[in-house]
């Protein structure tokens, strides 16, 4: 089995020490056309990695503007077998390692392995299931290292230092770091403890840490790539997908496209002679 | 299966056999975690058991009557039909079981805030009693569309000093207000309880609402033990997320001469969309946090219900009634709006008695089954909640306006 794409990006990322961004969309919003079109554009301006949204109807760790979109799409009459087609059509001419954030509700009823399956087929590198915490995990773990697709575990700040270890036992790819106590959504500030729990978790683990859930302006994204692998960025675009979705499609993805090249340099910037402490942990080669 | 006994469901990790388990965000766990042994360490208190039974006798008005319906019994010739009166409780409604003791439980745990889902309004009342009673401050999602329709319960939260904030998204009902309780739990889950209503939920929850409901089992079968010298031959409860049942049914889990059977809403007939009979029409999959019966699309998303009675409008069912649909123990079936509503109507002429409409479904089987029985015979049907709040489902179901 060839390496998997995002091991890669995370290690170029860390040769250059530079810090990735990865925008969050959901499939489908508002169109299935407009999504194909944003993994191309959104890889061309800068994304590293995109994380893309599969509608679901009771996404409960999830804010307002996420909610919206996925309540708008699945009215649009949008299959898992639309989300999965869009993707592997689109995936030829997006550069960059795509990610699946899905509820456990859908894989389950498709089958964990046949879902893990099909996503690895339509050109996902990993998946992030929200609602299925490591310790129900066991079995999905081994459906995606099967097909060689990897299995992205949360960490939030309410998660005991005892089950970090659990929870990392069943992660690869990245850890992501939830970086509020709550829901999706645009925060005004970033949480004081962000920086103390990554430089923390940097101590247990060598995966690469990603920081997401609050985060919208480039000055939070600049300030978290001097402390994380990478940064996600979700409801800010989903709110901007929405804000144009009656506009040419053109205009929507340029415009779109344009914030996530503004977010992709922050993290750059944020990065630059900032160096990522890896305490004591060794380099993926 | 193995030959495990019923009663002894759930494992440590929250299974009812396959069932249950925790589907929630990594920011719940811990919450959960500190639910489970809290919940632990007040069942093994003396103290706790005591202070509860307090205030089921003297603020619930408990023990419940278990009280002979002479005149159904005649009507339909066959068993004996006993209700179980749990519509005789403080609020109406065997919700209040559960509130009181979680209440307590949050009391305990040493939070000041509570957050309730409720539907029609029969949890919201419940829980914003029990947080008056203990001075919690108490906020009641509940979905527009419910809060439009059940205007009256609205006002009473209010006034009992609950705040009730109007779900407006997805189908804007009691789904809806649950998904939006977990939301606001995930961000508050350090000064904040979630009373949760029904033996749904991630676990500990489906374990907690049925062992505080249970009460109403426990007495029931004390009371036959003690009346008839020996147990029931039927019981028949209603079954929407499951609570009033699976209180009903666990404390005769393991008695098999004693048949169990649970009553689902048939809604206006079988296609997707015009009833809520999850255990009869659905199938396994995860909402809510547990893995149980679902009414779910071919992708894993919900399906719309419906139910005359709002009480019994939900996609899900508890865990645990999944593993009892499984194992045999408890048969499932359902009864249409229209069934239960003669059942309301008949049970209301000839016993001056107006149940919920959710009780009404229960009403409904046991009218069927009763004239197969024997007159030594005893049914025993679990009457959850009184009639009063149904006043205009029923006017409308009639074709009739109240004013």
């Amino acid at each position: 089995m060839t390496a998997n794409p995002i091991d890669k990006v995370f290690a170029e990322a860390r040769a250059a020490g530079q810090c990735v961004f990865m925008p969050f969309i959901v499939a489908g919003d508002p169109s299935l056309a407009a999504t194909g079109r944003l993994l191309i554009e959104l890889s061309r301006r800068g994304a590293s990695l995109i994380e893309i949204g599969f509608p679901y109807s009771d996404p409960i760790a999830d804010g307002p503007t996420i909610q919206a979109a996925y309540t708008r799409t699945l009215a649009s009459g949008i299959k898992v077998a639309d989300v999965l087609a869009t993707v592997a059509d689109a995936g030829a001419q997006c550069r960059c390692p795509l990610v699946a954030m899905v509820s456990y509700s859908i894989v389950y009823r498709r089958g964990p392995a046949r879902f893990a399956a099909e996503a690895a087929d339509a050109g996902f590198s990993g998946l992030i299931v929200p609602d299925l915490p490591a310790d129900e995990a066991a079995e999905l773990f081994e459906h995606c290292n099967r097909v060689g697709l990897k299995l992205i575990q949360l960490v939030t700040p309410t998660t005991p230092d005892r089950r970090i270890r659990q929870i990392l036992a069943r992660c690869s790819g990245f850890v992501y770091y939830v970086s509020v106590t709550g829901i999706t959504g645009e925060r005004q500030k970033l949480a004081d403890t962000v920086t103390e729990r990554v430089q923390r978790l940097r101590q247990v683990t060598d995966l690469p840490i990603c920081v997401g859930f609050g985060v919208s302006r480039p000055d939070q994204v600049r300030e978290l790539a001097g402390i994380a692998d990478g940064v996600i960025v979700g409801s800010a675009i989903v709110r901007r997908v929405a804000e144009r979705a009656d506009r040419p499609l053109e205009e929507l993805v340029a415009e779109v496209g344009a914030y996530v090249e503004e977010m992709a340099r922050a993290a750059r910037e944020g990065s630059s002679g900032v160096r990522r402490s890896c305490s004591g942990a060794k380099r993926e080669p | 299966m193995s030959e495990r006994l019923l009663s002894t469901f759930p494992d440590e990790r929250g299974r009812f056999g396959p069932y249950g388990g925790r589907y929630v965000p990594e920011t719940l766990i811990r919450a959960l975690d500190e639910l489970a042994e809290a919940y632990e360490e007040a069942c093994r208190d003396e103290g706790f058991r005591r202070e509860l039974d307090g205030y089921l006798r003297e603020f619930v008005g408990r023990p419940s009557r278990l009280y002979h319906a002479r005149r159904l019994s005649e009507h339909f010739g066959g068993a004996q039909i006993y209700l179980k009166r749990e519509d005789m409780n403080h609020t109406g409604a065997h919700k209040i079981n559960n509130t009181v003791g979680q209440a307590l439980l949050t009391v305990r745990m040493g939070k000041r805030r509570v957050i309730a889902e409720t539907g029609a309004g029969q949890h919201g009342v419940a829980t914003a009693t029990a947080c008056a009673l203990f001075g919690l401050e108490c906020v009641i999602y509940m979905g527009a569309e419910d809060v439009r329709r059940q205007k009256l319960n609205v006002f009473n939260m209010q006034n009992l000093g609950a705040k009730v904030v109007p779900v407006h998204s997805g189908s804007r009902t009691l789904r809806d207000a649950i998904n939006e309780a977990l939301r606001d739990w995930m961000a508050s889950v350090e000064t904040t309880h979630y009373i949760l209503g029904s033996v749904v939920g991630p676990h500990p929850f489906p374990r907690i609402v049925r062992d505080f409901q249970s009460v109403i089992g426990r007495e029931t079968r004390q009371q036959s033990l003690e009346r008839f010298g020996r147990l029931p031959d039927v019981i028949v409860a209603c079954v929407g997320g499951g609570s009033n049942a699976a209180g009903m049914f666990y404390p005769f889990i393991d008695d098999e001469g004693v048949r169990l059977i649970g009553v689902e809403a048939g809604g206006t007939g079988p296609e997707p969309g015009q009833h809520a009979a999850t255990l009869c029409f659905g199938r396994p999959g995860i909402l809510h946090g547990t893995f149980s019966y679902v009414m779910q699309d071919e992708d894993g998303q919900t399906l719309p219900v419906h139910s005359a009675s709002a009480g019994l409008d939900y996609p899900g069912v508890g865990p645990e009634h999944a593993l009892w649909k499984e194992t045999g123990r408890v048969e499932y079936t359902q009864v249409t709006d229209q069934q239960a509503l003669e059942a309301f109507r008949t049970c209301a002429r000839l016993e001056g008695i107006l149940p919920a409409l959710e009780s009404a479904h229960a009403l409904a089987y046991a009218f069927k089954l009763a004239p197969q029985l024997r007159p030594d015979q005893i049914l025993v049907v679990c009457l959850s909640g009184r009639g009063d709040k149904d006043t205009a489902e029923v006017a409308r179901l009639l074709g009739m306006h109240v004013p």
